[in-house]
């Protein structure tokens, strides 16, 4: 059964359609690359598969609350520690267990440690801790390894592997290889958008649209 | 959500939260104007509804553009659109969690802040009961503007510009509250109207806030 399908989906990012057509479905255990050049759409079609903006065109079905989405900013509090940052997203999320997820990222010995002093792999290393308490199936990331090192880049892989193995989903948007050979690949530059066709009515409605 | 307000007051409790900076500011105001307006008792305490009010309102737009801005920037917000909690109450949440953390100081502060003003003694339960009833809706209204000039860099003036004309019913309320109270004549009248403007911004805000949120974040 496919947790997440698209048909023929146009995405735009400021008034203008970035890619157009695109189609996929990803099943359990399923994980699909994203690539493309910078610029491309991988982001904004990323951030209209978690309905943070709608699409131009086509249509997407998932199940309601089925997509954790994480961005190039891991929406931490420099304030808080790891620990806390991570509960935050935990009790958000309707769960309460963090540690498992604190050992899987590594980050166990930092718990207690204010996230404003980790570096900025650490920082990515809690901002993927926040998936895997969101318990969510199909998971949608944005470039989720920048700043990592090659360990915690393999860290992450196997996280997404058990995520997988759970008959869990992931789309993700990357350009260095995860050491995931089984994945599917879509390559958005084939897909780029006409240029001259407008992707909302402009001016006052464009608000509305 | 309480975890959502939880963390919002922990957060402004901690250092560079900002917690104290309404009340800092509304103290410097209220020391300042004696000796900008002479120490004649008559006069001071003619002026000091009108002071109180507009210092409240002051501290509290010093606060309004943290709201949601500190959270879009490190991506929280996206993240919360996307949590199963709905954007109305992250709205209620984000302006309740500003309202105890600016407000509701002012408002247990207030009586020394009115002994300052030479306010009489007579006016200072009406004053109290003013800034309570009337705080909440300069922290919704507030959380409204800041929703609308949230993905705007500097977008505190933009921000002052909006909220403030939403301000004036409950200052002229408000002030009106405090200056009857002064002579003892029916302020229950204009404290109604100041419940009023709180409840309304209580039932509009939620939904206006949320909309306005979710085209600022496209």
């Amino acid at each position: 059964m496919s947790l997440l399908s698209v048909q023929d989906l146009a995405v735009a990012r400021g008034g203008i359609r970035a890619v157009e057509g695109v189609t996929f479905a990803v099943s359990q255990g399923e994980a699909l690359i994203l690539r493309g050049p910078n610029g491309v759409g991988k982001t904004t079609l990323l951030r209209t598969l978690a309905g943070l903006q709608p699409p131009v065109a086509g249509t997407i079905e998932a199940e309601p609350d089925a997509i954790a989405y994480a961005a190039h900013a891991d929406g931490l509090k420099g304030a808080l520690s790891v620990a806390e940052n991570l509960r935050f997203w935990a009790r958000i999320f309707g769960r309460d267990k963090i540690d498992a997820s604190l050992s899987a990222m590594n980050l166990t010995d930092l718990a207690e440690r204010p996230a404003a002093h980790l570096s900025a792999g650490q920082k990515r290393r809690l901002g993927l801790a926040r998936l895997l308490v969101t318990g969510r199936k199909v998971w949608a990331l944005d470039e989720p390894t920048v700043s990592l090192d090659t360990a915690s880049v393999g860290l992450f892989a196997s996280s997404l592997r058990a995520h997988l193995a759970q008959g869990g989903a992931a789309i993700i948007a990357t350009h260095i290889d995860l050491g995931l050979p089984e994945a599917r690949m879509l390559d958005l530059s084939d897909l780029r958008a006409q240029p001259g066709r407008a992707a909302r009515p402009a001016g006052f409605n464009e608000a509305f649209a | 959500m309480i975890a959502l307000f939880a963390r919002d007051i922990r957060l402004a409790t901690r250092a560079g939260g900002g917690f104290g900076l309404g009340l800092g500011f509304f103290l410097i105001l209220c020391t300042l104007v004696p000796f900008g307006v002479g120490p004649s008792g008559a006069t001071l305490a003619l002026i000091a509804p009108g002071i109180l009010w507009v210092g409240a309102l002051l501290a509290c737009l010093l606060s309004l553009d943290r709201i949601f801005a500190l959270d879009h920037e490190d991506g929280s917000l996206d993240l919360l659109a996307t949590a199963p909690i709905p954007l109305e109450g992250v709205v209620v949440i984000k302006a309740a969690a500003h309202w105890i953390t600016t407000g509701l100081p002012l408002v247990v502060a207030a009586p020394i802040f009115g002994l300052l003003l030479h306010l009489p003694a007579i006016a200072m339960p009406w004053l109290v009961a003013a800034l309570l009833i009337g705080t909440p809706a300069l922290s919704l209204l507030g959380a409204f503007g800041a929703a609308l000039t949230v993905g705007l860099r500097r977008g505190g003036l933009l921000l002052s510009l909006l909220v403030l004309p939403l301000y004036i019913p409950t200052l002229l309320f408000g002030a009106e509250v405090v200056r009857r109270g002064m002579v003892d004549a029916a302020p229950l009248t204009p404290l109604a109207f100041l419940g009023a403007i709180t409840l309304l911004s209580c039932a509009l805000v939620p939904f206006a806030g949320a909309a306005v949120l979710r085209v600022n974040l496209r």
